[in-house]
């Protein structure tokens, strides 16, 4: 005879719940999830926008970058629930919907500004929010340095994306 | 890395906010979450309640006076770094905010969420010390305006009670032709400091320093005004004697010990070099305003 009773297993999780609705790349979404999940989860498990991508879940890498109501910020120290009410746009939305890319896509192609591409979504969301922010852009190396020090890649050592920073400016008429 | 179990409350009042605070000792306020989420997802940090103020009118917004910046609860430190009139009044404040984390971190996190984390290494406690400024804590009980240095108690400790929001921070404006400078030494920009130094002070006509205010973070377990330096450069034209005296003057403010990256050693160097620097910067502009 057991000396305790196995406690009962409880008929629902203890994760409460939310309604959440937001504007995803121009689209309303809602949907009801746990208070916990992160809005890189909320992007990637419920929307299916994987291009989101997810590194060190503690905000040194920037893979997660997203734009929140127009700038760039961390999805993954952004919970679902805190996201409530705002506009989203991810990597998804930036190229065009015939496939045409945004012109900070294409400079990354002709530069060489990407290899595994891991990083690239969350380097590309960071620069798109800094070129539609009004003002003159700091092209020189130390302002792009500053512009991309939230970001980490381990592949390109970083001056092909420099260089993409560059000609993206060309391509935008911001040089 | 994914936060545990918790509860979620989004006030749109700061009595709200305040009531579930004192009816619950384990909730938290969460305000931009950007060292708070981090801490979650390594589970640093088990909150059983999140009060989410985002939602509270009240808590948005600069107010610039006659002497003091206000910044509430939740201004956004990016908010802070570009608000035309704050650079007007403190042109430190821009010059600090360029060492906070990275854009799209100070997009999100907020200046008083900074100040209640209260990291000795950090930069927005600095300079709430070295400006001499205060935070207004609202409880239960009412609000109680606290002064920077009687607010940071120690590591990651503040004088907040539990059931106590910080509804804003008070930084004062820079008295007319006032220099300032500030920088730190980290190994990645971006990084809190190992030692970061800030300074303000005024000179006579005669070029001499009238009034000199000199904090560091990264030193101790809280950040440091360095009373004996600002003494000790007080009254003279800073020149290199002077520095001398003020960076052995501060030497003992260093306490916090050695570390496998850092000892004590280099904190102290790099403290001394910083207070060379800040105040020969400071020193320089004050004369361009005068000049100017």
């Amino acid at each position: 005879m057991a000396r305790t009773m196995k406690a009962a297993i409880p008929d629902r999780s203890a994760d409460a719940e939310v309604d959440v609705s937001m504007t995803v790349n121009g689209e309303a979404v809602s949907r009801s999830v746990s208070v916990r999940m992160l809005l890189s989860d909320f992007l990637r498990h419920e929307l299916g926008l994987t291009g989101t991508h997810v590194g060190c879940e503690h905000g040194v890498c920037g893979c997660c970058t997203v734009l929140l109501n127009g700038r760039a910020g961390r999805s993954c120290l952004t919970l679902a629930v805190q996201a409530n009410g705002y506009d989203i746009r991810t990597i998804e939305s930036v190229a065009a919907a015939d496939g045409t890319l945004h012109p900070v896509q294409q400079a990354f192609k002709e530069c060489h500004g990407l290899q595994c591409g891991y990083c690239t979504p969350g380097m590309v969301m960071n620069i798109v929010a800094r070129f539609e922010e009004p003002g003159k852009l700091d092209l020189s190396d130390e302002g792009i340095r500053d512009l991309l020090s939230g970001n980490l890649c381990r592949c390109t050592g970083y001056l092909n994306i420099i260089a993409a920073v560059r000609r993206a400016a060309e391509l935008l008429g911001r040089a | 890395m994914k936060p545990s179990i918790f509860g979620y409350q989004a006030p749109t009042s700061i009595d709200e906010a305040i009531s579930i605070l004192a009816g619950d000792p384990d909730a938290v306020v969460l305000a931009g979450g950007q060292t708070l989420l981090p801490a979650m997802n390594f589970r640093a940090a088990n909150p059983s309640t999140l009060v989410d103020i985002q939602h509270v009118a009240d808590l948005r917004g600069i107010e610039v006076g006659a002497d003091v910046i206000v910044v509430k609860a939740m201004t956004r430190h990016r908010e802070f770094e570009l608000d035309a009139e704050v650079a007007r009044v403190n042109p430190l404040v821009a010059e600090v905010m360029q060492h906070v984390a990275h854009v799209p971190i100070r997009n999100r996190g907020t200046v008083v969420g900074s100040l209640c984390h209260a990291d000795p290494s950090a930069e927005m406690p600095l300079l709430l010390v070295l400006l001499g400024g205060s935070v207004i804590a609202q409880g239960p009980s009412g609000q109680r305006e606290i002064a920077a240095e009687d607010f940071f108690q120690s590591f990651l400790t503040t004088a907040r009670e539990r059931d106590e929001i910080i509804t804003e921070a008070r930084f004062p404006v820079l008295s007319k032709g006032a220099g300032w400078a500030f920088d730190e030494v980290t190994r990645r920009h971006g990084d809190y400091a190992i030692v970061g130094v800030g300074c303000v002070l005024s000179l006579d006509d005669g070029g001499r320093a009238s009034r000199v205010q000199l904090a560091a973070c990264g030193i101790a377990d809280t950040p440091v005004r360095l009373n004996e330096a600002e003494n000790t450069l007080t009254g003279t034209v800073l020149g290199a004697s002077d520095l001398d005296a003020a960076v052995a003057a501060s030497a003992a403010a260093v306490t916090q010990p050695d570390e496998t990256h850092v000892s004590q050693t280099y904190r102290r160097r790099a403290l001394g070099t910083l207070i060379r620097r800040m105040v020969t910067t400071a020193a320089q502009r004050a004369t361009q305003m005068e000049t100017a």
